[in-house]
């Protein structure tokens, strides 16, 4: 999805001078006015519905503008264990997508790169998982694990897990889900830079005699830093706001809930909007502190 | 040469990491010739069945919802590859004030948690008091696509020789002329990909439209509501085609642009 994003820098394409002309206005008005409607402002809208007080007929579903910050005490009080759980869970399945991925990427752009082909064919089947809808991929999962499942069944009879354990609706079965539907977000960025990777600094540090574990640590993660940075906010920003994976209906169950089916529950359902959107602020606010750490290191032209 | 030990630890690695990626895609599309009744959770035996009559089940639920989606990915694909490709082309050409800005709001996006642009969007109609429905899950495609239109084709114009439009231009070419005769087509490829990845991001979507659709109902928020009471092969069928379809298309590309460079190589 995102990967396009980060997959293209354009820094080092030649710069051509940029003319000054009222046709850059007319160009960028309609897409930044979209923008602003219906991106800024429902952000804005977020935020003014996240201080909304229970209008004062009491109906349900009927709130009324004020300045109602308790709603923010609330649901931390009320949610701080799916809040946690949300970034700790995200975190998890982020490092377990970098630690999965990065030997991967590595193979395809580097030891494969005598083979375009193969690389073009390996690439489109790391990013084959996009092409299938990423419930049924996950509804999948969920049957290839389930209790009665061959995989499950064998473990327990090697022992490897006890009789009565279960897999899906645990938190491990979560971070699992997470991992596998972002693995291609990590993959794609690492890839596009180790692609790129100059192999004669690898040279250089090895006829300075240094040992392929430093060379690796020294040279090859310092150089692929761009698409650790790129692959870790792609895979992390999404499953932090994920409630497909940790919905009970899909790999979650009642002690593997995220901020997002909280979300999802109080303005689908329970029509609390105002704790909605308060928990939406909340996340958005400590995606945003992350995002911008790394942006302060890169750029947005950068990122972008 | 790489690590001793990488030379064939590597190679076993990713051959294993690429399987483990198709094991619910294989599992998907297996599913698929499912003889089953009504949820597909146990092997009953090979049919055809279900691919030769996939819009009978549930008064042919499954084939409505991936119409509203083929429609609502199509209107926006077509909204957010014009909006971003001039919005990429003023990037890249021009110089303008708020230009940072501009990034700025076209990066936050593709950083924001899709529950928070859906429960935003959601926030947004709920309080201008617009219904929700077919048109307000085609408005929230349409703005989350911009940002990756933009990216996808930016390097394309950024790539773009300015000697050939001179060259235009030197020929008395009009404005118009050197547009859609030189920019536009060489600029072509840029804007199909972009166009190809709005579409895919559209029809995959769930998280965005369960706030913003309403009662209608699309392909992923179909599985989403069915998932309690079991999914009906038919929608493995469904995906199963997409998928096809779609490997058919990339490979396809990948092969023939592998082609030309190899062309291009000996006459070069």
């Amino acid at each position: 999805m995102a990967f396009a994003a980060f997959a293209t820098t354009t820094s080092e394409a030649e710069q051509v001078p940029r003319r000054k002309s009222p046709v850059a206005l007319l160009l960028l008005l309609p897409g930044i006015l979209y923008l602003v409607l219906f991106f800024l402002t429902p952000l804005v809208s977020l935020l003014l519905t996240s201080f909304q007080a229970p209008s004062e007929f009491g109906d349900i579903g009927q709130y009324t503008y004020a300045f109602r910050w308790e709603n923010y005490v609330q649901v931390v009080t009320d949610y701080l264990p799916h809040i946690l759980r949300s970034f700790g869970f995200a975190l998890i399945a982020t490092v377990l997508a970098l630690v999965f991925s990065y030997p991967l990427a590595y193979f395809i752009g580097v030891t494969a790169r005598r083979w375009p082909l193969a690389q073009s064919l390996m690439l489109v089947l790391v990013i084959a998982p996009f092409f299938i809808s990423f419930l049924l991929r996950t509804l999948a999962w969920k049957q290839i694990l389930s209790d009665e499942s061959f995989i499950i069944t064998s473990l327990k009879a090697v022992a490897l897990m006890a009789p009565d354990a279960h897999f899906t609706g645990t938190p491990a079965a979560v971070i699992f889900g997470l991992t596998y539907n972002f693995i291609p977000f990590m993959t794609l960025p690492l890839y596009t830079t180790l692609e790129r990777l100059d192999l004669r600094y690898l040279e250089a540090a090895r006829d300075l005699y240094a040992h392929p574990v430093e060379v690796f640590r020294k040279v090859t993660i310092p150089l692929s830093m761009p698409g650790i940075v790129a692959g870790t906010l792609l895979t992390f920003i999404p499953a932090a706001g994920d409630y497909v994976n940790a919905s009970r209906d899909f790999l979650g169950g009642p002690d593997s809930q995220m901020i997002g089916n909280v979300i999802e529950a109080n303005f689908l359902v329970l029509q609390n909007y105002p704790a909605a959107a308060a928990l939406s602020i909340i996340l958005m606010s400590v995606i945003l502190v992350i995002v911008s750490v790394y942006v302060k290191r890169a750029g947005t032209e950068e990122l972008l | 040469m790489k690590f001793s030990l990488g030379r064939w630890l590597l190679p076993v690695y990713a051959v294993l990491a690429l399987l483990f990626l198709m094991v619910p895609i294989v599992y998907t599309f297996i599913f698929s010739f499912n003889d089953s009744q009504k949820s597909n959770i146990t092997w009953r035996g090979f049919t055809l069945d279900k691919w030769l009559n996939v819009c009978n089940v549930q008064n042919g639920a499954v084939c409505e919802a991936f119409g509203n989606s083929l429609i609502i990915g199509a209107v926006a694909t077509v909204a957010a590859t014009a909006l971003g490709t001039m919005i990429a082309i003023a990037i890249v050409r021009y110089r303008f004030r708020f230009r940072s800005g501009v990034s700025l709001l076209l990066f936050l996006p593709m950083a924001t948690p899709e529950v928070v642009l859906g429960a935003g969007l959601a926030a947004q109609f709920l309080s201008v008091g617009v219904p929700k429905d077919m048109v307000t899950i085609i408005l929230a495609h349409t703005m989350f696509c911009i940002s990756f239109v933009v990216v996808t084709v930016k390097a394309r114009v950024a790539g773009l020789d300015p000697a050939l439009e001179e060259a235009g231009r030197d020929l008395y070419g009009s404005p118009g002329q050197v547009f859609l005769r030189i920019t536009f087509p060489l600029l072509l490829p840029g804007i199909l990909a972009a166009a190809l990845l709005s579409f895919a991001l559209s029809f995959d979507d769930f998280i965005i439209t369960n706030f913003n659709s309403g009662a209608v109902t699309t392909f992923p928020k179909y599985i989403y509501i069915s998932a309690s009471r079991g999914i009906p092969a038919e929608a493995n069928v469904v995906a199963s085609a997409v998928f096809i379809l779609a490997l058919v298309i990339v490979v396809s590309a990948q092969v023939s642009a592998a082609a030309r460079a190899k062309r291009l190589a000996k006459s070069g």
